[in-house]
């Protein structure tokens, strides 16, 4: 098994997981862009929520605790009018005894329909989707170091409506390429849909190695980086870096490669800033910019849910329908 | 006398760099005529070898073997019993048992249960520090007197130069050749695969080569001041093959062995996270292997399993929380003669890798010669079989080939003249 596709699409190409948005096709990535972008206007009505899903459960399986991330996929999943059942999988309680494996035949005992997976291991949700019975759909909400592709799609959402389209953008990821998971599926996503250039900048010690060989192109210096960017994305930096030896203070980290209007000038007049949230005032991005003009961070947050409303929808009807449908638990 | 006749076979021999059809015959567990019959005595059996290709037996440097303490994932029966299947007439184990072989009772108790089980024999390797800490001597001279037949600390870090200094000077004292693993912790701690670009694809964390090339340099570095006689196991790396070179250059008697699994497969093999492929120490780079397979055909590396048996559970689990290691001693010829279809070896310098550099780093003799003890593999090129988890011998069914087609089969093994698979 070599190739992220053959677990995560059917045979006739559709999705029936969502594990990482490597190696998909400018169609398919296209397809959810387009299917998010029809739920942003059933967001905007009184009633909300559409019949997709009903009578499904989703299981929210969080091994790794993020109350946002949770909560877009909880409302998206209401919004298709699935039975949504959160569990909080705290690392500890399967350290305690229960295997992945274990946990994942209870769960399946339950019939539920979809998984949404968080994770701390690179490739849990892969063999997440390798493990369960047929008709199980995964989501991976992120897992490791590896793949966050829901929030990468909502951040090429937010890239179509603001700068219409993709194609031919300048965009530049900066801070802790290393650790993100966030990070990686957005280079995979921009790539294939056929974004000009792809930049990474950060100090040598958060940039992953051999990063040129997913199609980025390194910078150390913001200003270089973000010159003629069409579209800035600021990573959010973790505290444990700086007891890693990865990197001296915020203070030097904030002086280096925090976004300042002054380094954002550098950019084309008309970039629009991200964040995948939540953000470190002051230590990678400053507050005249996160709540300046330029920045889309919140919007973000809402194309969050029509993603995930599309995924969620996409990856459930590839599925086959089960032989007995039963009675959610 | 009574004599077992293997006619017609393709007798390959790295010791006398002979490579000829002739006709074996064994009598007393020896070797009593090679290519002639023995002038007096009668045949007790003959073995019709045409087609076949007779090889000293294998040795390998070094296994995990899961007894004492992991009975989950295998005994010494099945694992001796697996590596005879294999072709190998002698195991290396290493002293990560539970207790760990720091006594002499456990290297004891090891060696009697091998001889019980009847397979390949158990060459123990003793532990180098008290419970594999790295931290103080073990009594190895005591653990040598009771049949461990050099010390290793597996892949576990020893604390400190100094303490790895000491190790050597005292181990030098009494000859007791050292086996180390070149493995710098505070570089590879938290790695779980070869870091380079298929370990930033897959958000995987890395174990940098110079994790392996900097314990290597204080290695070499404290061997030419101790002059302890030094083994280095399981290396991976192009890098550490040329500074190996130029210690030889230098003089230093130094021997070095690859796991197979780092001449059959790259870090490329993780991609789609198969945590078979989770190895310690890990798979890398394409130029890494070629270095390892043309430092093997140059006949300074010898090839050892690392065979590490877990049982399903182990390795049923996302890629970094899996267990690391591969069970490789099923079918373990027949996967390295992949290197000798593939032409990147010829089957003189392969044989010679398994085990004649193998029966020089612990100083026996592995030849099939006149007079020498009849250790042998005799091995079926055209041989062809599914190897199913009924077909495994050994408690760990992490086997790159489980289920696949195997070319080529292991027909018999003889030990001392007795055939043990």
């Amino acid at each position: 098994m070599t190739d992220p596709n053959t677990v995560q699409l059917t045979e006739d190409g559709r999705l029936k997981h969502f594990l990482t948005t490597e190696g998909l096709s400018r169609e398919l990535l296209t397809e959810i862009l387009d299917t998010a972008d029809s739920f942003i206007s059933t967001q905007e009505r009184a009633v909300k929520t559409v019949p997709l899903l009903r009578g499904k459960t989703v299981v929210n399986l969080f091994f790794e605790n993020s109350t946002r991330t949770r909560s877009t996929f909880e409302l998206a999943a209401k919004r298709l009018s699935a039975d949504i059942l959160n569990l909080d999988i705290a690392r500890s309680a399967t350290s305690k005894g229960e295997t992945l494996m274990d946990t994942l035949w209870n769960l399946e005992a339950m019939y539920s329909d979809m998984f949404v997976v968080r994770h701390s291991d690179s490739g849990a949700a892969h063999f997440i989707a390798e493990q369960v019975t047929p008709n199980v759909a995964i989501i991976n909400a992120g897992d490791g170091r590896h793949a966050h592709p829901t929030q990468a799609m909502l951040d090429m959402l937010t890239i179509r409506r603001h700068k219409g389209d993709i194609e031919g953008k300048i965009v530049a990821i900066v801070g802790d390429i290393l650790h993100s998971r966030v990070a990686r599926s957005q280079i995979h996503a921009l790539r294939t849909l056929g974004a000009a250039e792809v930049r990474v900048i950060g100090p040598g010690t958060l940039l992953p190695s051999d990063i040129e060989s997913m199609g980025a192109v390194p910078y150390y210096d913001m200003r270089a980086g973000l010159a003629d960017c069409d579209v800035v994305i600021m990573l959010r930096l973790q505290k444990e870096r700086m007891q890693n030896a990865l990197l001296p203070s915020e203070g030097e980290f904030f002086k280096l490669y925090g976004l300042t209007k002054e380094k954002l000038a550098f950019a084309k007049p008309d970039a629009i800033v991200m964040h995948p949230g939540p953000i470190n005032r002051g230590v990678e991005i400053e507050s005249a910019v996160a709540d300046g003009n330029q920045s889309v961070i919140l919007n973000q947050v809402s194309y969050g849910i029509a993603v995930r409303m599309a995924v969620m929808a996409m990856a459930m009807s590839g599925q086959q329908t089960p032989v007995n449908s039963e009675e959610p638990a | 006398m009574r004599y077992l006749h293997i006619a017609n076979a393709r007798v390959i021999n790295p010791q006398t760099q002979t490579d000829e059809i002739t006709d074996v015959f064994v009598a007393d567990g020896r070797i009593a005529t090679l290519g002639r019959r023995p002038d007096a005595g009668e045949i007790e059996h003959t073995i019709d070898a045409t087609g076949q290709w007779l090889m000293p037996g294998l040795i390998d440097l070094g296994g995990h073997i899961p007894e004492p303490g992991y009975n989950q994932k295998g005994s010494i029966a099945s694992e001796t019993e697996a590596a005879a299947r294999g072709g190998f007439t002698h195991i290396c184990s290493l002293p990560d048992t539970k207790p760990v072989a720091d006594t002499s009772a456990v290297v004891k108790l090891i060696l009697e249960k091998a001889s019980k089980a009847g397979f390949s024999r158990v060459l123990p390797l003793g532990a180098m520090t008290q419970d594999l800490a790295g931290e103080q001597l073990a009594s190895i001279y005591t653990l040598s007197e009771a049949g461990a037949v050099a010390m290793s600390n597996a892949r576990r870090p020893v604390k400190n130069s100094y303490v790895l200094r000491r190790l050597m000077e005292y181990a030098a004292t009494y000859d007791i050749p050292l086996f180390l693993n070149a493995n710098d912790l505070s570089l590879s701690g938290g790695g779980c695969m070869h870091e380079g670009p298929v370990a930033t694809r897959m958000g995987l964390p890395g174990i940098p080569e110079t994790a392996e090339t900097i314990a290597l340099a204080q290695i070499l570095l404290l061997v030419e001041q101790t002059g302890v006689r030094a083994h280095i196991s399981q290396i991976t790396c192009r890098r550490s093959v040329s500074m190996l070179q130029q210690a030889l250059e230098n003089g230093l008697r130094v021997t070095a062995d690859t796991p197979l699994a780092n001449l059959l497969y790259t870090h490329e093999a993780v991609t789609g996270y198969d945590s078979l492929y989770n190895v310690q120490p890990p798979l890398r780079s394409e130029r890494d292997r070629e270095a390892l397979v043309q430092a093997v055909a140059r006949g300074e590396l010898a090839i050892s399993s690392n065979h590490s048996p877990h049982e399903i559970a182990a390795k049923k689990a996302p890629f970094s929380d899996a267990e690391p290691g591969m069970s490789q001693y099923d079918a373990f010829l027949p996967q390295a003669m992949t290197l000798v279809s593939r032409e990147e070896l010829t089957v003189e310098q392969l044989v010679r890798a398994l085990s004649l550099t193998p029966a020089n780093v612990l100083g026996l003799s592995q030849s099939l010669t006149e007079g020498a003890d009849f250790n042998a593999v005799l091995y079926d090129p055209r041989g062809e079989y599914t190897l199913t988890a009924s077909e495994i011998a050994s408690g760990g069914h992490n086997h790159p080939l489980l289920n696949r087609t195997v070319s080529g089969k292991v027909a018999q093994v003889f030990l001392e003249g007795c055939r043990i698979s």
